[in-house]
């Protein structure tokens, strides 16, 4: 696509566009670097008001840099909430639902896309149509099942309904459709079972896809809030981001100690997308497109 | 792509066998059961099976010590007379159109992006998406610091323009805003990436065309761009409406739970969360889950038939 359009680009265009672009991109650069810092400011503030006093926090005219950094704030955390321990349910829970999703969203999408059972029609249009229901209609009732499974305050009841999704379901299938039969025919006529051809075949070939749902899925139950809090009431089971909300709710008013503890609970997942900010964005943008 | 294999399957299985379900059947024997049953098992058990029961707790009432007794429609008879739902869909409302307001930023955001040999666009990208991967109980505990009355920069700022701030969040009408401000600023990002990855596809020949027919850059915006990026500003109006909706995290965090503002300034979700969560009344929550439910599939619903008026899909 790129290469024939370049070519039949006229020259004469090439010649023009460069005087004209220095002018037009400055206005860019303003917009988008006047824009870039609104957006970075509060992390920037955040970053600040970590090592300030309270005192600085509250004046009225802001401190814009403290006297003298307060490296001790983020020690303090430490004393004021579980962070370690909710650090630990936070990190077990991300890792587990994205493994647990990728084995069988994969192994579904494969079937739905590529094998023939009875069924198989009504059965991924039932499992789709999850994907039209907003999680406040199953939510009391989960809550029912892992309270009956006595999992309140556990790590499993707080990672066991997001083991299993549907969109990740509709994501593999996808991807699966749009893969060439005939890797899958060479297989089979080698003799290969369908369980070999798709883990030493098609698999490898999902790779793209898989990526996008782990990306999701880290960026879900590492940010989520309604489940956790739902279903943990003791600040030691809570991931971070329940551990964090419910440190507001107590009217804590040591603000650089909850600005420390807020920096530090965002920051593996900003540092992970930060290094891997390509893969990232370029997967979910695919995820919008059809 | 998909209708070329499907269509190459299809004949295939043609070819191979005069009953194609059958032959198929018996060749993948048990190995599709294997694929599907343990996500299956998962769904049912998690998903389906709640949503049936939540369909039927909103017809219940619960009682203090556990146990519920069939009421029939009580609760949607009591849900329907209950100011607090029409204030909880204002709110949704109200932060829902302040939200929006992000799309057309987003769109000319994306088109300045993808400026052909623009430095450091990589660099915005980040900085526009960083919001959006940022854990929203953590990002709301320094916005809480920027709205405060008392101290926050955000009031600072106005003072310097003479104007006198007000206690952003804990004023009911300022607390709404303040949180849609918010919610604007993290799903920008978002919106900019799906519609920046849609201009990709819109062919430089065209605006080309346009340029030697004279056509302003503006005029090349509005007459090239926009419309053929009605798909994806479409996608991202359907997402943003529908997390739109879902909003909780935020007003939670933002606000918290103690606040006495947060009866006039709840969202569905925080209405749903507070009543079956925090007073227990699980079958009024179960109705008002209902009607979210009803609600949001009303919106789908309207907007596919939209769709089919402004979006150019050629």
């Amino acid at each position: 696509m790129t290469r024939p359009r370049a070519a039949a680009r006229p020259v004469t265009i090439a010649v023009r566009k460069p005087k004209r672009r220095g002018g037009s991109h400055l206005v860019a650069h303003i917009i988008l670097g006047g824009g870039g810092l609104l957006m970075a400011f509060p992390f920037v503030w955040q970053i600040i008001m970590s090592l300030s006093t309270n005192a600085e926090v509250q004046s009225v005219v802001p401190t814009f840099w403290p006297a003298e950094l307060q490296w001790q704030n983020y020690a303090e955390v430490f004393d004021r909430m579980p962070f370690l321990a909710q650090l630990k349910t936070s990190v077990l829970l991300t890792v587990i639902r994205v493994v647990a999703q990728i084995v069988l969203c994969t192994m579904a999408g494969y079937a739905f896309a590529r094998m023939r059972f009875r069924g198989r029609a009504v059965l991924l249009g039932v499992t789709l149509s999850i994907l039209m229901v907003p999680s406040q209609v199953y939510l009391i009732s989960q809550y029912q099942i892992v309270q009956g499974f006595g999992w309140l305050d556990t790590l499993i009841g707080i990672v066991a309904p997001g083991l299993f999704s549907a969109f990740g379901t509709f994501l593999m299938r996808t991807a699966f459709l749009n893969m060439p039969l005939e890797l899958e025919e060479a297989a089979r006529l080698d003799g290969a079972n369908p369980f070999q051809i798709f883990w030493k075949i098609m698999l490898p070939l999902a790779k793209p896809s898989i990526s996008v749902l782990a990306i999701t899925t880290t960026l879900w139950s590492w940010n989520e809030l309604l489940w956790p809090l739902v279903v943990s009431t003791y600040s030691e089971t809570m991931p971070l981001s329940a551990g964090l909300a419910t440190l507001v709710g107590d009217k804590n008013t040591d603000y650089p100690v909850m600005m420390a503890a807020s920096l530090m609970a965002m920051a593996p997942v900003l540092i992970l997308f930060i290094l891997l900010q390509r893969r990232v964005i370029d997967g979910l943008a695919s995820s919008g497109l059809k | 792509m998909t209708t070329s294999t499907t269509r190459i399957r299809s004949t295939r299985a043609k070819a191979s066998s005069p009953r194609p379900g059958g032959a198929a059947a018996r060749r993948d024997g048990f190995w599709p059961w294997l694929f599907v049953l343990p996500l299956l098992g998962g769904i049912s058990l998690f998903f389906l099976w709640p949503i049936v029961q939540t369909f039927y707790y909103s017809f219940t009432e619960w009682g203090v010590f556990g146990g519920s007794t069939f009421t029939g429609v009580a609760n949607y008879v009591r849900l329907f007379a209950d100011p607090q739902l029409y204030s909880a869909l204002g709110n949704t409302l109200l932060y829902t159109g302040i939200v929006l307001l992000g799309i057309p930023i987003a769109v000319y955001i994306a088109s300045l992006l993808n400026t052909p040999g623009l430095r450091f666009a990589s660099f915005y990208r980040v900085l526009f998406f960083l919001p959006y991967v940022a854990m929203p109980t953590a990002v709301a505990m320094v916005w809480r610091i920027i709205f405060n009355g008392d101290f926050g920069i955000l009031n600072y700022v106005l003072s310097l323009v003479g104007i006198d701030g007000p206690y952003w969040t804990s004023t009911p009408g300022f607390a709404m805003l303040a949180v849609a401000i918010v919610g604007l600023w993290s799903s920008l990002g978002f919106s900019m990436i799906i519609l920046a990855a849609g201009l990709k596809n819109i062919p430089p020949e065209l605006y080309e065309a346009a340029e030697l027919d004279g056509a302003t850059p503006w005029r090349r915006f509005t007459s090239v761009t926009v419309p053929l990026l009605t798909p994806s500003i479409f996608f991202v109006l359907i997402i943003t409406i529908i997390s739109s909706f879902q909003l909780f995290d935020l007003l939670y965090a933002l606000l918290g739970s103690a606040n006495p503002v947060l009866p006039k300034s709840m969202s569905l979700v925080y209405f749903f969360y507070s009543q079956g969560f925090v007073s227990n009344d699980k079958g009024y929550a179960a109705a008002i889950a209902m009607v979210i439910f009803v609600i949001i599939g009303i919106v789908t619903v309207l907007q596919f038939r939209l769709q089919k008026r402004w979006v150019n899909n050629d």
